[in-house]
Protein backbone atom coordinates (compact mmCIF):
# COMPACT_ATOMS: atom_id res chain seq x y z
CA UNK A 1 0.00 0.00 0.00
CA UNK A 2 1.51 3.56 -1.24
CA UNK A 3 1.49 5.92 1.74
CA UNK A 4 -1.23 8.04 -0.25
CA UNK A 5 -3.55 5.28 0.04
CA UNK A 6 -3.26 5.08 3.55
CA UNK A 7 -6.39 5.68 5.85
CA UNK A 8 -3.91 5.98 8.58
CA UNK A 9 -1.17 8.45 10.67
CA UNK A 10 1.08 6.53 12.00
CA UNK A 11 3.72 7.51 14.37
CA UNK A 12 6.39 6.21 17.06
CA UNK A 13 6.88 7.36 20.42
CA UNK A 14 9.93 5.48 21.65
CA UNK A 15 8.62 1.80 21.68
CA UNK A 16 4.71 2.43 21.06
CA UNK A 17 2.89 2.45 17.73
CA UNK A 18 0.06 5.35 18.02
CA UNK A 19 -2.39 4.96 15.13
CA UNK A 20 -4.61 8.02 13.97
CA UNK A 21 -7.38 7.60 11.62
CA UNK A 22 -7.71 10.05 8.84
CA UNK A 23 -11.19 9.85 8.56
CA UNK A 24 -14.16 11.31 10.41
CA UNK A 25 -16.68 7.99 10.17
CA UNK A 26 -15.23 4.81 9.72
CA UNK A 27 -18.47 2.89 8.44
CA UNK A 28 -17.00 1.72 4.86
CA UNK A 29 -16.19 -2.16 4.83
CA UNK A 30 -13.55 -1.86 1.91
CA UNK A 31 -12.26 0.91 4.20
CA UNK A 32 -12.66 -1.09 7.50
CA UNK A 33 -10.86 -4.11 5.71
CA UNK A 34 -8.06 -1.73 4.69
CA UNK A 35 -7.43 -0.45 8.47
CA UNK A 36 -7.15 -3.73 9.61
CA UNK A 37 -4.78 -5.35 7.13
CA UNK A 38 -2.53 -1.74 7.59
CA UNK A 39 -2.65 -2.14 11.58
CA UNK A 40 -1.94 -6.02 11.15
CA UNK A 41 1.33 -5.07 9.00
CA UNK A 42 2.58 -2.78 12.17
CA UNK A 43 1.87 -5.67 14.12
CA UNK A 44 3.64 -7.97 12.38
CA UNK A 45 6.53 -5.80 11.91
CA UNK A 46 7.29 -5.97 15.84
CA UNK A 47 8.51 -8.45 18.41
CA UNK A 48 6.16 -7.47 20.86
CA UNK A 49 3.91 -4.56 19.67
CA UNK A 50 2.62 -1.69 21.83
CA UNK A 51 -0.41 0.35 19.69
CA UNK A 52 -2.08 2.65 20.93
CA UNK A 53 -5.18 3.45 18.93
CA UNK A 54 -6.65 6.96 18.80
CA UNK A 55 -10.32 7.85 18.16
CA UNK A 56 -9.57 11.58 18.02
CA UNK A 57 -11.70 13.26 15.09
CA UNK A 58 -14.01 10.01 14.78
CA UNK A 59 -17.17 10.49 14.75
CA UNK A 60 -18.93 7.49 13.56
CA UNK A 61 -17.80 4.03 13.95
CA UNK A 62 -19.71 0.75 12.41
CA UNK A 63 -20.00 -2.66 14.29
CA UNK A 64 -17.82 -3.98 11.18
CA UNK A 65 -15.09 -1.63 13.20
CA UNK A 66 -15.43 -2.60 16.26
CA UNK A 67 -15.15 -6.29 14.49
CA UNK A 68 -11.68 -5.11 13.39
CA UNK A 69 -10.69 -4.13 16.54
CA UNK A 70 -11.21 -7.04 18.53
CA UNK A 71 -9.08 -9.11 15.31
CA UNK A 72 -6.56 -6.85 16.20
CA UNK A 73 -6.96 -7.28 19.74
CA UNK A 74 -6.48 -11.05 18.89
CA UNK A 75 -3.66 -10.40 16.77
CA UNK A 76 -1.40 -9.06 19.27
CA UNK A 77 -2.13 -10.85 22.23
CA UNK A 78 -0.48 -14.23 21.23
CA UNK A 79 3.09 -11.81 21.02
CA UNK A 80 2.87 -10.09 23.87
CA UNK A 81 1.88 -7.47 22.96
CA UNK A 82 -0.24 -4.56 24.42
CA UNK A 83 -2.96 -2.51 22.85
CA UNK A 84 -4.48 0.68 24.33
CA UNK A 85 -7.30 2.95 22.97
CA UNK A 86 -7.73 6.46 23.36
CA UNK A 87 -9.55 10.17 22.38
CA UNK A 88 -13.04 8.38 22.04
CA UNK A 89 -15.99 10.61 21.87
CA UNK A 90 -18.34 10.19 24.50
CA UNK A 91 -21.52 9.02 22.06
CA UNK A 92 -19.05 6.22 20.74
CA UNK A 93 -17.97 5.38 24.20
CA UNK A 94 -21.63 4.26 24.93
CA UNK A 95 -21.37 2.15 21.76
CA UNK A 96 -18.59 0.15 23.28
CA UNK A 97 -20.08 0.36 27.00
CA UNK A 98 -23.75 -1.16 25.25
CA UNK A 99 -21.48 -3.98 23.70
CA UNK A 100 -19.64 -4.08 26.51
CA UNK A 101 -16.47 -3.85 24.61
CA UNK A 102 -15.30 -1.46 27.26
CA UNK A 103 -14.27 -4.85 29.20
CA UNK A 104 -12.83 -5.83 26.63
CA UNK A 105 -10.22 -3.44 26.02
CA UNK A 106 -8.12 -1.07 27.99
CA UNK A 107 -9.71 2.37 27.31
CA UNK A 108 -7.68 5.60 28.10
CA UNK A 109 -9.16 9.04 28.11
CA UNK A 110 -6.17 10.95 26.22
CA UNK A 111 -3.04 9.35 23.81
CA UNK A 112 -0.84 10.49 26.95
CA UNK A 113 -2.52 8.65 29.38
CA UNK A 114 -2.78 5.61 27.26
CA UNK A 115 1.27 6.16 26.74
CA UNK A 116 2.13 6.51 30.05
CA UNK A 117 -0.15 3.05 31.38
CA UNK A 118 2.39 0.85 29.10
CA UNK A 119 4.33 -1.69 31.31
CA UNK B 1 -30.04 5.38 -6.43
CA UNK B 2 -33.16 4.45 -7.90
CA UNK B 3 -35.95 6.97 -5.91
CA UNK B 4 -39.56 6.91 -6.33
CA UNK B 5 -39.41 9.83 -3.22
CA UNK B 6 -41.36 13.03 -4.24
CA UNK B 7 -40.94 16.05 -2.49
CA UNK B 8 -43.92 18.01 -2.15
CA UNK B 9 -42.30 20.73 -4.31
CA UNK B 10 -38.92 20.62 -7.02
CA UNK B 11 -35.47 21.06 -4.63
CA UNK B 12 -37.54 20.51 -1.48
CA UNK B 13 -36.02 17.61 0.36
CA UNK B 14 -38.64 15.14 1.44
CA UNK B 15 -39.36 13.73 5.13
CA UNK B 16 -40.43 10.67 3.67
CA UNK B 17 -39.16 8.39 0.75
CA UNK B 18 -38.13 4.82 -0.73
CA UNK B 19 -34.87 4.02 -2.35
CA UNK B 20 -33.40 1.09 -3.60
CA UNK B 21 -29.79 1.40 -2.89
CA UNK B 22 -26.60 -0.87 -3.73
CA UNK B 23 -23.72 -1.40 -2.27
CA UNK B 24 -22.23 1.41 -2.94
CA UNK B 25 -21.11 3.90 -0.52
CA UNK B 26 -22.23 6.47 -2.08
CA UNK B 27 -25.97 5.62 -2.35
CA UNK B 28 -25.31 4.14 1.56
CA UNK B 29 -24.37 7.82 2.59
CA UNK B 30 -27.38 9.35 -0.01
CA UNK B 31 -29.96 7.29 1.87
CA UNK B 32 -28.37 8.24 5.31
CA UNK B 33 -28.00 11.49 4.45
CA UNK B 34 -31.51 12.18 3.66
CA UNK B 35 -33.16 10.44 6.55
CA UNK B 36 -30.91 12.51 9.13
CA UNK B 37 -31.36 16.33 7.59
CA UNK B 38 -35.48 15.18 7.50
CA UNK B 39 -34.70 14.32 11.12
CA UNK B 40 -32.40 17.45 11.83
CA UNK B 41 -35.57 20.18 10.29
CA UNK B 42 -37.82 17.91 12.76
CA UNK B 43 -35.77 18.96 15.60
CA UNK B 44 -34.39 15.80 16.42
CA UNK B 45 -31.05 16.66 18.71
CA UNK B 46 -27.59 15.58 17.90
CA UNK B 47 -27.39 12.48 20.54
CA UNK B 48 -30.93 11.24 18.54
CA UNK B 49 -29.32 11.98 14.82
CA UNK B 50 -26.28 9.38 16.41
CA UNK B 51 -28.49 7.19 17.20
CA UNK B 52 -30.51 7.23 14.04
CA UNK B 53 -27.52 7.09 11.88
CA UNK B 54 -26.12 4.01 13.60
CA UNK B 55 -29.02 2.18 13.48
CA UNK B 56 -29.25 2.82 9.89
CA UNK B 57 -25.87 2.17 8.89
CA UNK B 58 -26.30 -1.14 10.96
CA UNK B 59 -29.23 -2.15 9.28
CA UNK B 60 -28.29 -1.82 5.86
CA UNK B 61 -24.52 -3.29 6.91
CA UNK B 62 -26.73 -6.65 7.95
CA UNK B 63 -28.47 -6.30 4.80
CA UNK B 64 -26.06 -6.37 2.37
CA UNK B 65 -23.26 -8.17 4.46
CA UNK B 66 -25.45 -11.15 5.94
CA UNK B 67 -29.15 -10.99 4.05
CA UNK B 68 -27.03 -11.34 0.29
CA UNK B 69 -24.22 -13.58 1.73
CA UNK B 70 -23.14 -15.20 -1.08
CA UNK B 71 -25.83 -14.06 -3.40
CA UNK B 72 -25.34 -11.49 -6.95
CA UNK B 73 -23.50 -8.16 -5.21
CA UNK B 74 -25.57 -6.01 -7.45
CA UNK B 75 -28.52 -6.91 -5.64
CA UNK B 76 -30.19 -4.10 -4.14
CA UNK B 77 -31.97 -3.23 -0.70
CA UNK B 78 -35.03 -1.36 -0.20
CA UNK B 79 -34.78 1.92 2.50
CA UNK B 80 -38.30 3.02 3.27
CA UNK B 81 -38.57 6.59 5.69
CA UNK B 82 -40.72 8.77 7.29
CA UNK B 83 -39.93 11.45 9.53
CA UNK B 84 -42.34 13.49 11.90
CA UNK B 85 -42.38 15.31 14.63
CA UNK B 86 -42.53 12.93 17.08
CA UNK B 87 -40.35 9.99 15.46
CA UNK B 88 -38.27 8.46 12.62
CA UNK B 89 -39.69 5.51 11.41
CA UNK B 90 -37.24 3.16 8.78
CA UNK B 91 -37.62 0.18 7.51
CA UNK B 92 -34.78 -2.03 5.85
CA UNK B 93 -35.25 -5.09 3.52
CA UNK B 94 -33.49 -7.16 1.41
CA UNK B 95 -33.99 -9.74 -1.31
CA UNK B 96 -31.78 -12.67 0.43
CA UNK B 97 -33.06 -15.92 2.49
CA UNK B 98 -34.18 -13.97 5.35
CA UNK B 99 -33.27 -15.35 9.02
CA UNK B 100 -34.48 -16.03 12.75
CA UNK B 101 -33.42 -12.93 14.50
CA UNK B 102 -34.21 -15.17 17.63
CA UNK B 103 -31.16 -17.36 16.49
CA UNK B 104 -28.86 -13.94 16.53
CA UNK B 105 -26.13 -15.02 19.81
CA UNK B 106 -26.30 -12.47 22.30
CA UNK B 107 -22.88 -10.83 21.64
CA UNK B 108 -22.29 -9.38 25.33
CA UNK B 109 -22.08 -12.86 26.51
CA UNK B 110 -18.51 -13.65 27.98
CA UNK B 111 -18.33 -16.67 25.62
CA UNK B 112 -19.25 -14.15 22.85
CA UNK B 113 -16.89 -11.19 23.89
CA UNK B 114 -13.99 -11.63 21.48
CA UNK B 115 -15.98 -12.90 18.01
CA UNK B 116 -15.55 -9.96 15.84
CA UNK B 117 -19.57 -9.91 14.59
CA UNK B 118 -22.85 -10.47 15.24
CA UNK B 119 -23.05 -6.74 17.22
CA UNK B 120 -25.30 -4.65 14.56
CA UNK B 121 -28.62 -5.97 15.65
CA UNK B 122 -28.20 -5.41 18.86
CA UNK B 123 -26.90 -1.83 19.12
CA UNK B 124 -30.06 -1.35 16.58
CA UNK B 125 -32.54 -3.19 19.87
CA UNK B 126 -30.57 -0.73 21.78
CA UNK B 127 -30.59 2.65 20.13
CA UNK B 128 -34.03 2.35 18.80
CA UNK B 129 -37.54 2.60 20.25
CA UNK B 130 -39.00 -0.43 18.35
CA UNK B 131 -37.71 -2.83 16.48
CA UNK B 132 -39.43 -5.25 14.44
CA UNK B 133 -38.84 -7.82 11.68
CA UNK B 134 -40.97 -9.52 8.82
CA UNK B 135 -40.99 -11.01 5.38
CA UNK B 136 -39.09 -14.40 7.18
CA UNK B 137 -36.40 -11.95 8.64
CA UNK B 138 -35.55 -10.26 5.29
CA UNK B 139 -37.38 -6.50 6.55
CA UNK B 140 -36.70 -5.00 9.31
CA UNK B 141 -38.69 -2.13 10.82
CA UNK B 142 -37.53 0.56 13.50
CA UNK B 143 -38.90 3.25 14.91
CA UNK B 144 -36.73 6.29 16.99
CA UNK B 145 -39.16 8.01 19.23
CA UNK B 146 -37.83 12.19 19.54
CA UNK B 147 -37.08 12.71 23.16
CA UNK B 148 -40.30 14.98 24.65
CA UNK B 149 -37.91 17.60 25.69
CA UNK B 150 -36.19 18.14 22.09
Amino acid sequence: MSPSDSRLKVSKNEAVTVVEFIDRNILDEGNIQAIGDEIAGLIDAEETPKLVISFDNVDHLSSAALGTLITINNKIRPKGGQLRLANIDPQIYEVFVITRLNKLFEIHDTTDDALSSFS
Amino acid sequence: MASDQSPDNAGTPADSGAVEIRQERGEIDAVEAAILSAAERKGFPSASLFAVRLAVEEAISNAFRHGHKGLDPSLSVKVEFRVSDQAAEISVEDQGPGFEPQEVPDPTLDENLELPSGRGLMLIRSYMSDVRHSNGGRRLEMRYDKPSNA
